[in-house]
């Protein structure tokens, strides 16, 4: 069977315009998708059953098993954490966000590791942004900037920026002109019109650079900034200045080095300071393909996008005290529930090993490396794959994931909602 | 079956006439009735004044930028915060609430049915999910047309017809109840940082003007017989002198339907300043309201501010843009592709300020000098000119002159001579405020035949009980105890159930959304137009069968159904 205008579900692309083909219970073959759309579709190894640990290996139990001792470990617990989310839907975010309020925990979503400094930085001066179209049919500036979307996005360019064609730019490769910033030559700056090298830890002093010449103050800029030469930085603040449509998009070389959200913050003010000038606009390149999203219901629900601390009864929220690395790694955590996440591959090692220390439940549809880590392993359907629901694209765009074949697996928010009536009917009201 | 009986309500029903007669109300299940078995559960009203619950005609509760305005916002999130308590969730935020706050304090103030002044059509899937947690109130979404690519070239074409079709098409596609115009033109400019200044300036490359959109616009309403009509937020938004365009605007206007209005000018109040800078801003109600005391086709709404700190967010980015500019606050800006745009920014109202004391003072001035009620209904643009917590103050300063004179008196020196407030005397009546919060909002938004906004037979049974008799006080005296009483019902009813009791929310909520399907001719419906898909296809980055809103979203969606083009 053809299945046509498939979402996948990966990155925050969220591509919609997949064509799939379905044997039975498998995919077969995947049409313009990139390789990782491929790989998701089509290398979907799940783990069988329900598993526990034992002190020599692993044994399966039942779902209601692995439910009933999900919801003890849960109910038993001082200071639990809920983390992960970002793989699934906004119906399993949600069931999620009313267990953390239920039992008191600090819920948490990969944004943590990833965007989470894009937030804060948004959080003080906000987001001048928009839709991936309107840089489709706009934008004749595009910068890359501490991100690699040949590898990590790859349809990035040709659906929304470089490569596409949009209604005011009609011939996208000649009509658009393409600046990477990045510490190394990547696959993205090969085909840059500019690329600025910079030393590693150069973002903050080479978008303050770009803001005092967007201002005139161009004289008190040295030679060379971050090992970025004036001229090239004069260029590109010229390019900038007289483009129509500007658009940045940043990744984790500008949140994740040194200055972390204050280098975002300023990347943002220089967009607002372009503003003055033309049309710029600034996008954070989303991972997870919902990660977007699980923002999106935290917020609606609780105020706040990630690190939400339910343990005073109401919606707390401090990154660096409320975070999941924080509170793992001080020890501080004593039950942990994962959904839809890898946090044994991507957290510090010291928060990936209290993790083995306390009774921590995962629930994904794949063996991972926190499964190395955990006390019982739920697999469950993949969103997108063998369930439908709501994810956000990087920009917002919400999107109904498509469930395209039946591997008789149960929903992570049909698991999470029995949890969470569970906890409900032993906790009284 | 379940069955209420209200007893000893002293009730205002100014749809049926009613006002303040003191009667019995009977509700069998979540419909008002002739009379109920003596089974009934019985609530005695004890006299207190008794409403049609409350209607919000242009708030701002659900969909991505009151969402961003919560996410940008931790400082408000903090400002208001509740515990989870027997049904309640956690709330928090003050001028952006989450939805669990949002719908418990509209109930808690008797309000059961909402309109989110602006859905963008590619987003909408996110203003349903949020519907969905609002569970205390019925919704509505204004669906945003501004800087529609195929509305704007069907107008370039003259073809109100194709412009209708578009609409039909659209609103169907993402369940929304009517046309909102945003600075029509004004976010198509956006998209390349511009913005019009006029009505007959040309849209940059579609040469259309925002007048020949609002003209079409309001023809294609009627053709689709939509319920509500065409739902106006006007071009130059806070900009002093926009008076003018205001007038031009209205003067656009035919009276094309006897059962409502023709047009909803929405919020404004930030659209009647005079004079050409902030220096000079005065206020021009007088010139605004004779153009609508001669005109019954137009129904417009405050846009009231109050002093205090809260969050601007609307589809118009180019006036948010400005705004920051003058503020250097923190700025958000969202635009749509091929629709629309947006932006947010937070704001503080100041009585140190003469421009924030002068569009105080215009909003009520608004009010006041608009002969009807049913002609100028009450609202602050949630939350851009006040959190919709700020309602009963609204209503204490127009039931009582000494009320308003003790707020004049606390203003900034240069507010008396640029405003009209000072000499007028109008106290407004119960029934005033009934009109203004319900009984106009149900007629303006075609509402009345659903059964909303007021308690006849049939009608379905929403009805906010407030601790307050009118006949032992007077409002122009007693303005606190005015404002006290509209804060919190006794009761807020909601389709027959209790659900708010003395503030307090006791059951889960089960709202509806009521969205309108037009039944457009087979030859010229736009998803049957090769063009018009192709134009899609290439330039949204959705695909056209992913954007229409599935049905799963409205989990108690209402369709209502229009015979369009008959």
């Amino acid at each position: 069977m053809i299945l046509n205008d498939v979402v996948c579900p990966f990155c925050g692309c969220l591509c919609d315009d997949l064509e799939l083909e379905v044997e039975g219970d498998r995919v077969v073959r995947v049409q313009n998708g990139c390789s990782l759309a491929e790989a998701t579709f089509m290398n979907d190894t799940r783990l069988p059953a329900p598993i526990r640990r034992t002190t020599t290996g692993w044994e399966k139990i039942s779902y209601d098993e692995a439910i009933k001792e999900t919801a003890d470990i849960l109910k038993d617990a001082d200071r639990p954490l809920l983390y992960g989310w970002s793989s699934t839907h906004g119906e399993a975010q949600s069931v999620g966000v009313h267990i953390a309020e239920r039992i008191g925990a600090v819920i948490d979503n990969t944004s943590t590791v990833c965007h989470g400094p894009s937030i804060l930085a948004i959080q003080e001066v906000g987001h001048p942004g928009c839709t991936l179209g309107q840089v489709k049919n706009r934008a004749d500036v595009i910068i890359y900037w501490g991100c690699n979307p040949i590898e990590a996005h790859p349809r990035h360019m040709s659906r929304y920026t470089t490569f596409a064609t949009g209604f005011f730019v009609p011939d996208a490769q000649r009509e658009r002109t393409v600046i990477v910033v990045d510490t190394r030559r990547n696959d993205t700056a090969n085909i840059a019109d500019e690329f600025l090298q910079m030393e590693p830890g150069g973002d903050y002093a080479v978008l303050s650079a770009l803001r005092a010449i967007v201002r005139g103050k161009e004289s008190i800029i040295p030679k060379k900034v971050a090992g970025i030469s004036k001229e090239q930085l004069i260029r590109v603040a010229n390019i900038c200045k007289n483009a129509k449509f500007g658009a940045i998009f940043f990744g984790l070389g500008l949140t994740m080095s040194r200055g972390k959200y204050k280098n975002v913050r300023n990347a943002i003010e220089l967009t607002d300071e372009l503003s003055r000038h033309t049309k710029f606009v600034i996008s954070p390149m989303r991972g997870h393909g919902n990660v977007y999203g699980s923002n999106e219901v935290f917020t609606w629900m609780t105020g706040y996008p990630f690190a939400v601390d339910f343990a005073r009864g109401i919606a707390f929220y401090n990154p660096g005290e409320t975070t999941a690395v924080d509170i793992l790694r001080r020890g501080e955590c004593d039950a942990a529930l994962i959904v839809a996440s890898d946090p044994g591959a991507n957290f510090p090692r010291v928060a990936a090993a209290h993790l083995a220390k306390i009774p921590t439940v995962l629930i994904d549809p794949h063996v991972n490396a926190t499964t190395a880590l955990s006390r019982i392993h739920i697999p469950c359907t993949a969103a997108g794959i063998d369930a439908a629901g709501t994810a956000y694209r990087m920009d917002g765009v919400p999107i109904r994931m498509k469930k395209v074949i039946e591997r008789g697996y149960p929903d992570d928010a049909e698991i999470l909602k029995k949890i969470y009536d569970r906890l409900n009917g032993e906790m009284g009201s | 079956m379940t069955e209420l009986l209200v007893k000893n309500a002293c009730v205002i029903d100014p749809i049926r006439g009613i006002n303040g007669d003191i009667m019995d109300i009977a509700i069998r299940d979540g419909r008002i009735v002739e009379s109920v078995s003596d089974r009934a559960e019985v609530i005695d009203a004890q006299r207190c004044l008794t409403l049609p619950g409350g209607i919000d005609s242009h708030t701002h509760v659900c969909g991505t930028k009151v969402n961003f305005g919560r996410y940008m916002s931790p400082e408000d999130m903090r400002a208001g915060r509740t515990q989870r308590r027997g049904r309640m969730h956690v709330t928090s935020g003050y001028y952006v609430p989450t939805t669990f706050g949002n719908s418990y304090r509209y109930s808690a103030m008797g309000y059961t049915t909402l309109l989110e002044g602006a859905m963008a059509p590619l987003e909408a899937r996110h203003t349903h999910e949020e519907f969905t947690a609002t569970p205390h109130q019925d919704m509505m979404a204004n669906t945003l047309f501004d800087g529609n690519w195929a509305v704007m070239d069907a107008v370039r074409e003259k073809n109100v017809k194709k412009a209708a079709a578009i609409v039909g098409w659209t609103l169907n596609a993402v369940k929304g109840y009517g046309i909102k115009l945003t600075n029509p033109g004004g976010t198509e400019a956006w998209g390349w940082g511009e913005d019009l200044t006029s009505i007959r300036e040309p849209v940059p490359h579609f040469e259309v003007t925002p007048a020949e959109i609002i003209t079409t616009m309001i023809r294609a309403n009627e053709l689709l017989k939509l319920p509500h009509s065409v739902h106006l937020h006007c071009n130059n938004l806070g900009k002093p002198g926009n008076y003018q365009t205001t007038l031009d605007t209205f003067d656009l206007v035919p009276d094309l339907n006897p059962d409502r209005q023709t047009l909803y000018a929405t919020h404004v109040q930030f659209h009647a300043y005079g004079g050409g800078t902030w220096r000079n801003i005065c206020s021009k109600t007088e010139e605004i309201t004779r153009s609508v005391n001669s005109k019954p086709q137009i129904v417009m709404d405050m846009g009231q501010i109050m002093f205090c700190r809260t969050m601007t967010m609307t589809a118009d980015g180019p006036m948010e843009f400005n705004l920051h500019c003058l503020h250097h606050n923190k700025w958000s800006n969202h635009d749509v592709e091929l629709e629309t745009g947006s932006g947010i920014i937070p704001v503080t109202y100041s009585k140190k300020s003469a421009v924030n004391c002068i569009m105080w003072a215009i909003g009520l001035e608004l009010a006041l000098l608009t002969k009807s009620p049913w002609q100028c209904l009450l609202e602050t643009d949630n939350p851009n000119g006040a959190p919709f917590v700020k309602y009963p103050e609204v209503i204490g300063l127009l039931m009582s002159k000494r009320y308003r004179d003790e707020e004049c008196a606390t203003l900034h020196a240069d507010t008396e001579g640029r405003t009209s407030l000072w000499a007028l005397e109008r106290e407004m009546d119960w029934h005033d405020i009934a009109v203004m919060t319900r009984a106009g909002q149900a007629k303006a938004l075609g509402i009345i035949n659903q059964g909303k906004g007021h308690l006849g037979i049939g009608a379905e049974a929403d009805i906010a009980i407030y601790p307050i008799r009118t006949d032992s006080v007077d409002p122009a005296r007693e303005y606190r105890k005015v404002v006290e009483g509209f804060q919190k019902t006794s009761y807020t009813i909601k389709r027959g159930r209790v659900v708010s009791r003395d503030g307090e929310i006791i059951v889960d909520g089960a709202n509806t959304t009521f969205w309108v399907n037009a039944r457009i001719p087979e030859d010229l419906r736009v998803d049957n137009d090769p063009e018009f898909i192709r134009r899609f296809q290439e330039y949204y980055t959705v695909r056209m069968s992913n954007y229409p809103v599935q049905d799963l979203y409205l989990p108690r969606g209402r369709r209502v159904d229009t015979e369009a083009f008959t």
